[in-house]
């Protein structure tokens, strides 16, 4: 934080005539571009990873001929769906077609303005951000159904519907987890919930949470339409879902938002149950000094990356869910659970059980 | 009872599902076999059957004799010759096509050819570029022999012991 005033000082030294307003809305803007132009970055290196890490599990190379090992091949994707040509169906209501991508990728890049980074270190510290992600992070359903619907066409619609469906059952399944987590920290503040998990790994919450923190990943692969989930585009049995009629510019929106929503939700994992920005050696005698130097915000990217990696692991696993099975999973396993798991975190508040509590 | 208990365990603790993670961890270090196509290939049979070419004596004189037993035995009618009397009194093609979008490339040509001129050489990434590309004209099929004699020659030495 101390760092973020010298700077809020140093923009106010070196343009003096700048009044209040102004500045204010200038460093909102530099705080929104300091967290966008890497976001999209990691976005465009993680679907490079994406077909690496797949390829590698299936044998295969990957990706190896645009630059030095393949290492501008998401500029060349970026650059070719720029110059493609957007089509409109011609049934299509043109206005929604083109709302739903923004709609898909506003609220993907909106939630990332609560996520704490690192001790101080966030865009802005709502008191009630928990509810902020789940609020803002369901209006991107809006993206998928209004696009299928919008597409008037029959494999985009069926698409949107399965989404629909989806979407709504796993969002009460996250919300639950999601209760519990906020049953030990006492708060909805995602600040709060990382400062309440310092202390060393045993405080983190994945211990207490253990098959929480396992619903929560799979709902948020859900959540994310990723394979094993990942029925709403489903390209053997619906073609392609909702992005059948989204081509150039269109579509690579609907791409960043899925890829965004990916990584929103594994930070969303590090921050609930892994302890954010706190270092795993903590309160470890000798360990602790020797990686104190490493800053938190390293922590935080280190963990995310492997539930990232995770995503791609899943992907390259395991074949597609029948659509049913999905359903049958969320209402009758899941949320069975987690209700379950919500009385026995009464049960340990109740007790005082430490250390979490 | 205990069956259903043990299923109901194994499918709460996801033990299929580890069993498949732990599959496709030990492949992503495993090592890949790719072969990276233009600049690695994989080894050819000196058999091969590819691209034509027409060959030529060490002298430079053409080996095709226009005897017609390509265009003959083609099961795919693919070669066309016509021949003509040339001044010093052998008889040579003057046309010899070779449609490459009819050709089943089987290689009866090569084996019907009484003086070794039609042969099937190893290249198999040619490209045309046009429609008419296909149509392998003595020239071309000339130059292909006059570009790759070494390899061919090499190829039909090898395969030679085995005829």
């Amino acid at each position: 934080m101390e760092l973020w005033q010298t700077f809020v000082k140093m923009v106010h030294a070196l343009v003096p005539w700048l009044d209040g307003t102004v500045a204010i809305i200038l460093i909102i803007f530099i705080k929104a571009m300091a967290l966008l132009i890497p976001l999209m970055l990691v976005v465009a290196y993680f679907t490079y990873a994406e077909r690496k890490v797949i390829g590698y599990m299936q044998l295969r190379i990957g990706p190896n001929r645009v630059g030095p090992k393949g290492w501008l091949q998401p500029i060349a994707d970026a650059l070719k769906l720029m110059t493609k040509e957007i089509i409109f169906p011609t049934k299509a209501n043109i206005y929604l077609f083109l709302l739903a991508p923004v709609l898909a990728i506003a609220p993907a890049i909106a939630v990332w303005a609560v996520i704490p980074f690192d001790e101080g270190i966030y865009i802005t510290n709502l008191d009630i951000s928990l509810l902020y992600v789940l609020a803002i992070g369901s209006i991107g359903v809006y993206g998928i159904i209004l696009a299928g619907w919008a597409s008037n066409s029959k494999y985009p619609l069926l698409g949107a519907l399965r989404s629909a469906a989806l979407l709504v059952s796993y969002e009460i399944v996250i919300g639950f987890a999601l209760v519990t987590v906020v049953m030990i920290a006492g708060s909805v503040n995602l600040n709060t919930i990382v400062q309440a998990q310092q202390g060393g790994i045993i405080y983190w919450y994945f211990i207490p949470l253990f098959p929480i923190m396992i619903i929560f990943f799979i709902s948020s692969l859900v959540e994310t339409n990723r394979a094993p989930f990942d029925v709403v585009e489903g390209e053997s049995e619906i073609v392609g879902g909702t992005h059948v009629e989204y081509s150039g510019m269109t579509f690579a929106v609907f791409f960043l938002a899925e890829y965004a929503n990916m990584i929103l939700m594994a930070v969303l994992s590090v921050i609930m149950f892994f302890g954010g920005w706190h270092s795993p050696f903590e309160a470890i005698p000798y360990l602790e000094s020797v990686f104190s130097w490493i800053p938190g915000i390293i922590w935080l990217l280190v963990k995310t990356t492997f539930f990232m990696f995770l995503y791609l692991w899943i992907r390259a696993t395991f074949p597609r869910f029948r659509y049913d099975q999905i359903m049958r999973l969320s209402w009758k396993v899941f949320l069975p659970i987690t209700i379950i798991w919500i009385f026995v975190v009464a049960l340990m508040t109740q007790l005082q059980l430490s250390p979490w509590f | 009872m205990i069956k259903n208990l043990n299923k109901l365990i194994k499918n709460l603790t996801l033990n299929e599902l580890r069993t498949g993670l732990s599959i496709t961890a030990k492949e992503l270090v495993n090592k890949k076999i790719t072969v990276q196509f233009p600049e690695e290939r994989t080894p050819i049979s000196s058999r091969f059957r590819g691209l034509h070419a027409l060959r030529r004596y060490p002298n430079g004189e053409e080996r095709c004799i226009a005897c017609k037993l390509c265009e003959a035995v083609c099961p795919a009618n693919a070669i066309t010759i016509e021949s003509e009397m040339r001044d010093d009194g052998t008889r040579r093609a003057s046309q010899y096509d070779i449609d490459l979008f009819k050709c089943i490339f089987c290689g009866f040509c090569e084996e019907a050819c009484p003086v070794d001129a039609i042969v099937e050489t190893q290249i198999f990434d040619y490209v045309f570029e046009s429609r008419q590309g296909s149509i392998m004209t003595k020239e071309r099929l000339l130059e292909v022999g006059s570009q790759n004699e070494k390899v061919i020659n090499q190829t039909k030495l090898e395969d030679a012991k085995y005829k």
